[in-house]
């Protein structure tokens, strides 16, 4: 079996909240708390959630824009976990990231060029004349006129600038990129030009991504499997074609069921969530969501471990019993992964 | 378009402008349509296409000075608004047409309690005394679905969340039981899960109010959800313009089909080749006299050179044409 390209175990990143006149450290923000996962080699892994559940500061970890404050960040086989800076730097080349707003992440003082170069001259590739033309290469690849390196960022549009940025993370030719959220804050017509790009650039070099968005139609679209996150931890774990068509988890239907349909003549049936996700700075104890339901299990699920459990080949969910039928809670109980204080 | 008196807003050859360097650019070109009472018009296009600033030019909130209408009505059962005074439009902001804009933060005084901003409303409106604008708050908060009003009351705009917020705003928008709302990107700032409890509410409410509603959206999703009619903007014009049914099931504008393909949807096969509309919206100060949809796919020979005028092909089914965008 060929080995996983990115391999994450119990991650958990916890910020510091200080108060009081000493700002004494008084509790703690648990972003990303335990969360496990593996990207093959060309593999698209899809991360979905709500606005503060902590998806994008797993995707800034993974590339060690963060440092996590335990488990392990495996890529190629090596722990970069707790790499310094200084080591990771000729590591970095195989891993980038491009984020949501290219307007905010380019350097509005740097020419195109002198953005797309930057990568090169940290990690001192090749003389002038090569890297000319491989900026060129570049921008011919991204869809961009040779004559836009002269340019500055600001003087092009949203899509064009996404097309930058994506220049900018190809140029080292890396292995995986973390998308952030990548056509977000595009227009719908240009939103499909760089999901068209996205895809055959994968094609092309056989890049792996974990793209993450909260559009559940653009994540199916570009997506092989798909991660649901809730509130810090992952809820469910399948293939884009199970996550969307058998949707085990609770989070995960009501999730699908927001979605407006295209169809002005459909009825369906809509699960409406009440409230919002809640503070991840004081968790509730047991199933977050379970005690966003007010399900009447939730007291079972205080103390017991929720983690994912294999309910059907490769399709993996939550062992929580506020958020399963009762049938794949029965399936649950007796994975041996469980090997927790349930009942 | 229709002229009659079932309408509660008809906007008619509406022409806006903003004074810049570069002179003085229209972002609204001769936009007409109408609002049926008791229905919902969803006015769809991309950014910079005038959606908002044909939203704007109703309650005139216009950026000023640069900002001015230079033409055309809206007629609000009735009464022109383009002439109407100062006086007379800040009665009728809040009164007759409640405003909800995207950003719920920007809308809110942060240095306010929740319930000085949604009593305040009824205390220059309605003239009520201080006690009976608090308790006509309390139960506007109840009416939007928030739980534990009086509780709320006092509370300040950060410590809710970005749902919460934009409920409080719709409570503001609709504490004087308004005939008309006009809500601009009322959900695009939240979570899909939130939106579909804030475009539920704001469907509850409409038939409870018994107002219309104009919603702005870039989100066609959004549209087939909750509207009956359609306007479809492109580049500070109506392209289409359609029932709700009629618009997703038989799109006719290029642009309109354009739109309906690229957007991928739970049905499109994965990491096939998405349709794509090819180059972008060209800036204010280079629109073209003729077909600007042609201008951006660069076929400006081909388009017409004059205004494309709009055509009813079938009952309520308006496209604009031109001969290369519509091809019957």
């Amino acid at each position: 079996m060929t080995h996983p390209l990115l391999s994450v175990s119990d991650l958990r990143i916890h910020f510091p909240v200080r108060g009081g006149v000493l700002l004494k450290q008084t509790a703690s923000v648990k972003a990303v708390d335990g969360v496990s996962l593996e990207i093959a080699p060309g593999e698209t892994l899809g991360l979905v959630g709500e606005s503060g559940c902590g998806k994008s500061t797993l995707g800034k970890a993974i590339v060690r824009l963060l440092k996590p404050t335990s488990g392990r960040i495996h890529f190629d086989q090596s722990d970069i976990s707790h790499l310094s800076q200084r080591k990771l730097r000729p590591l970095r080349r195989d891993f980038q990231m491009i984020f949501q707003d290219p307007s905010e992440s380019l350097d509005p003082r740097m020419s195109v060029r002198a953005i797309i170069e930057e990568p090169y001259l940290i990690h001192a590739m090749g003389n002038r004349q090569e890297r000319i033309k491989w900026v060129n290469a570049l921008l011919d690849r991204v869809g961009l006129p040779a004559a836009s390196a002269e340019r500055y960022s600001f003087e092009f549009s949203g899509g064009q600038r996404q097309r930058i940025g994506i220049a900018r993370a190809l140029a080292l030719k890396p292995k995986l990129i973390v998308c952030d959220e990548p056509v977000s804050a595009l227009d719908v017509s240009v939103q499909s030009q760089i999901l068209n790009l996205l895809v055959e650039l994968q094609k092309d070099f056989g890049l792996s991504y974990l793209f993450i968005a909260h559009d559940l139609a653009v994540v199916k679209h570009v997506s092989d499997r798909v991660a649901v996150m809730y509130l810090g931890k992952i809820v469910e774990l399948a293939s884009a074609e199970q996550i969307y068509q058998n949707p085990r988890h609770t989070y995960t239907k009501a999730l699908l069921s927001a979605i407006p349909s295209h169809d002005p003549k459909a009825i369906r049936n809509k699960i409406l969530l009440e409230g919002d996700v809640p503070s991840p700075i004081d968790p509730p104890a047991g199933s977050a969501f379970g005690h966003r339901m007010n399900h009447p299990r939730y007291e079972e699920t205080i103390g017991a471990d929720l983690s994912l459990g294999e309910v059907s080949p490769n399709h993996w969910v939550a062992a929580d019993p506020c958020c399963v039928s009762e049938e794949d809670w029965r399936i649950l109980r007796q994975l041996p992964t469980l090997a927790g204080p349930v009942n | 378009m229709i002229p009659g008196t079932e309408n509660i807003l008809e906007v008619e050859n509406l022409i806006t402008s903003f004074e810049t360097e570069r002179g003085l650019l229209r972002a609204v070109d001769q936009v007409s349509f109408t609002v049926p009472t008791g229905k919902t018009v969803g006015i769809v296009g991309e950014s910079g296409c005038g959606k908002s600033v044909t939203a704007m030019s109703i309650v005139r909130l216009l950026p000023q000075p640069a900002g001015k209408i230079l033409g055309g009505h809206v007629r609000f059962k009735g009464h022109d608004l383009v002439r109407a005074s100062d006086k007379e439009i800040q009665k009728i902001r809040g009164g007759g047409i409640g405003v909800i804009f995207q950003e719920p933060m920007a809308a809110l005084n942060p240095l306010h309690r929740i319930g000085k901003q949604v009593s305040e409303v009824f205390r220059i409106h309605k003239n009520l005394s201080k006690k009976e604008a608090w308790d006509a708050a309390t139960e506007m908060l109840d009416l939007v679905r928030i739980p534990a009003p009086s509780r709320r009351m006092m509370d300040y705009p950060h410590h809710l969340s970005g749902g919460m917020r934009q409920r409080i705003v719709i409570a503001i928008a609709l504490a004087c039981r308004p005939s008309l709302l006009i809500a601009d990107e009322p959900t695009t700032a939240l979570d899909v899960t939130v939106q579909a409890q804030i475009l539920d509410l704001l469907d509850r409410l409409q038939a409870e109010i018994g107002m219309s509603t104009i919603l702005i959206t870039h989100d066609l999703g959004v549209i087939a959800e909750t509207c009956d009619e359609v306007v479809v903007m492109y580049a500070g014009r109506v392209v289409e313009q359609a029932s709700a049914e009629e618009l997703f099931a038989n799109p006719l504008h290029a642009y309109t089909r354009g739109l309906l393909h690229s957007i991928p949807t739970l049905e499109t096969p994965s990491k096939s080749v998405l349709n794509t509309i090819p180059g972008m919206v060209a800036g204010l100060a280079d629109y073209s006299h003729g077909c600007r949809f042609c201008q951006r796919m660069g076929r400006m020979d081909r388009g017409t050179r004059e205004r494309p005028v709009l055509l009813e092909v079938s009952t309520g089914h308006w496209v604009e044409n031109c001969p290369e965008c519509y091809k019957p």
